[in-house]
């Protein structure tokens, strides 16, 4: 049956109403008008100019930059979600109340501190000087260049997201209906079986929640490519910079942008889709 | 009133009145004496690069002038137009721009003109008396406090001064992955095109510009990363980058006061030279007040704070100020190059020809320019 909408429940959803118009869909409606501005003497000038859209798409150096940009963010999503599952795991299923609440609480003290300051001190660790090519130093291997490439903007997104995608696969594996697991046991299933075949399928609205919250989370990261991957190459972000950096090309720069918001909510979609997508269909 | 009447506690309607009124009086003004005595200070706006309108710089001509600084920091000369053009006219009392970008301010008239009469021209050296940009014929609007050289910046504990003496040292197979670039496209460009020997590093012909970007792209296996100006610093002194493109002594300096290994050196190709200078903004209510500033930066007491900027140190225009930072800071002014005495000093680089402007493209757009450096930063 249809359920008809009251003005008693519109009142209380209105604020989620209201915010998105405000914060989501003003900004946005702004964003694509912006995107067809020109820019003159430094100065913006309302238009309708769609040369900036077939100069962006045009360049091959904006595909190379999505791509890699793309590419790092599911690898990020991908490994993340594998490094923090085990730890989501244990404090799930094998603490105790109070270790549970504690373990939680240590996942949220990361966010006491600036992710900016938390990379900039990555920088410490990872540089070829750094703490840890002197600890690889004493056992006579290294140094490894780990700052400035790919392997230091991964740390950096696991800096980033790690707490948090624990925290939602946490959510997720804690509502996990119990009784499954010993129909399992008691069905003489192994515990890894168990884990693939009952609790992952159970938790799977939540574990891929978590994965799309790190990929949208470090998507659009600026600070890790830049301070730990040296901005070499480029990512979407650091592009968007370059763009309004030389002749105030905002308008250009509302192109990636714009292009950057389609990415993450198809990507939200199929990834809601295949979260609530039923067993067998 | 006589004593016995006060002491006898006998008072008339009208003495009580009269009191009243003079505690009354005189609590109500109180405030506007207080004012008087302890004013509220003047706010100047000041659009510059950081550390401009720091304490170690405004905090004396604050105190005397009753002024307190209000800066808007900027990074770039892009960032600052776009931030001019996005603001209300009168909104920067004070504009600290790069020579280059001067005659794009006035172009779009954001500044006032000014006065030479005003400034003490007759104290700078005379390469600064009337300096390119600046002046449109005889008509001044920006007034030049302090310049600097780019050449190689290098870590002195993986290179020798000789072995950095040619831009040529960015591509050694020692520096590979050990090179970076400060990320904007007019220093490293132009000092590419020096490299290839362009006598005037920014107006080269189409022929001369192909070569550039060819000889530069040649340069990309050797690159470790893109800074900004934080990044810069940090992978210059925890010794990631042994080499940086398209800076000089304006970050090694403050590196290398600090004890950091890194130098800059002027290499025989040739360097760049960039320039800083005030304007006044133009619908500015406080234009007197500013130009009391710039001649206070730009008098050699101001210089030699100037000099020893603690955001970044940089070389001065002002002859006097040059004696004086000989006096009050012997050290600095020898390791800048600003003794008069010596004869490899600042000024005899100039003079010999080793040092061109940085400026803005001349045969092509910027947007050439900048479309380049990121499809290099992206190769």
């Amino acid at each position: 049956m249809r359920k008809s909408i009251t003005f008693y429940g519109l009142t209380f959803s209105l604020p989620m109403l209201v915010w998105q118009a405000l914060f989501f869909l003003a900004p946005l409606l702004f964003l694509i008008a912006l995107s067809f501005w020109s820019v003159r003497n430094f100065r913006m000038e309302p238009d309708f100019n769609p040369d900036n859209w077939t100069r962006m798409l045009g360049r091959a150096v904006f595909w190379q930059a999505y791509l890699r940009t793309f590419l790092l963010s599911a690898s990020a999503a991908v490994i993340t979600s594998i490094l923090a599952f085990p730890c989501a795991y244990a404090i799930a299923f094998k603490l105790s109340e109070t270790a549970r609440r504690w373990a939680i609480f240590l996942m949220v003290i990361p966010f006491f501190t600036s992710y900016l300051v938390r990379v900039y001190s990555w920088q410490i660790f990872l540089s070829d000087n750094g703490i840890f090519n002197a600890l690889f130093a004493q056992v006579g291997i290294g140094p490894f260049g780990m700052l400035n490439s790919s392997f230091g903007v991964m740390i950096g997104y696991l800096t980033l997201s790690f707490p948090l995608v624990v925290l939602l696969q946490l959510f997720s594996l804690v509502f996990v209906d119990k009784t499954l697991i010993e129909a399992a046991h008691n069905l003489h299933c192994g515990r890894l079986r168990t884990v693939f075949e009952v609790i992952v399928p159970s938790a799977k609205v939540g574990l891929v929640i978590a994965a799309l919250f790190c990929f949208i989370l470090t998507f659009g990261d600026f600070v890790s490519p830049l301070y730990l991957g040296g901005g070499d190459p480029p990512t979407l972000s650091i592009l968007i910079t370059d763009t309004t950096k030389s002749g105030q090309q905002w308008p250009r720069a509302a192109v990636i942008a714009l292009t950057m918001i389609a990415t993450l909510l198809a990507v939200a979609f199929a990834a809601v889709s295949f979260a609530y997508r039923e067993r067998g269909r | 009133m006589t004593i016995k009447e006060t002491l006898s506690g006998v008072h008339t309607r009208r003495n009580i009145l009269k009191g009243a009124a003079a505690i009354g009086g005189g609590a109500l003004s109180t405030p506007f004496l207080s004012r008087l005595a302890f004013a509220e200070p003047v706010e100047l706006t000041m659009l510059a690069w950081y550390g401009h309108a720091e304490p170690d710089m405004v905090s004396e001509f604050e105190a005397e002038n009753n002024v307190k600084f209000k800066p808007k920091y900027y990074t770039g000369g892009d960032n600052m137009l776009g931030l001019i053009a996005q603001s209300p006219s009168g909104t920067f009392d004070l504009i600290l721009s790069d020579a280059e970008y001067v005659q794009q301010l006035n172009a779009a008239g954001y500044i006032e003109k000014l006065d030479p009469a005003d400034y003490p021209f007759d104290d700078f050296f005379p390469e600064f008396q009337k300096f390119p940009g600046h002046w449109v014929d005889n008509d001044l609007y920006s007034v030049i406090t302090r310049f600097g050289f780019l050449g190689v910046a290098y870590n002195t504990e993986a290179i020798t001064e000789k072995e950095a003496s040619t831009y040529n040292v960015y591509w050694t197979e020692k520096l590979k992955g050990k090179v970076g670039h400060f990320d904007w496209h007019l220093p490293n460009l132009g000092q590419v095109s020096l490299l290839n020997g362009n006598a005037t590093p920014y107006d080269i012909d189409e022929t001369a510009w192909d070569a550039v970007q060819e000889k530069t792209m040649t340069l990309r296996p050797q690159i470790g990363g893109f800074f900004d100006y934080g990044g810069t610093f940090s992978s210059l002194q925890n010794g990631q980058m042994l080499a940086m493109a398209g800076i000089g002594d304006w970050i090694t300096g403050t590196l290398e006061r600090n004890g950091a290994k890194v130098r800059s050196v002027i290499p025989e190709e040739g360097g760049l030279q960039f320039t800083e200078s005030f304007s006044i903004g133009k619908g500015t209510q406080k234009g007197d007040l500013a130009k009391k500033w710039i001649q206070y930066i730009t008098s050699a007491k101001g210089q030699v704070k100037s000099a020893n900027m603690v955001a970044y140190p940089c070389l001065i225009p002002n002859q006097k100020g040059w004696e004086l930072l000989a006096k009050e800071t012997p050290e600095e002014a020898k390791r800048q190059g600003m003794l008069l005495t010596e004869s490899n000093n600042a000024m005899e680089l100039i003079r010999s020809g080793r040092i061109k402007y940085r400026q803005l493209p001349v045969q092509q757009s910027l947007e050439d320019w900048n479309d380049f450096w990121s499809e290099y930063k992206g190769s």
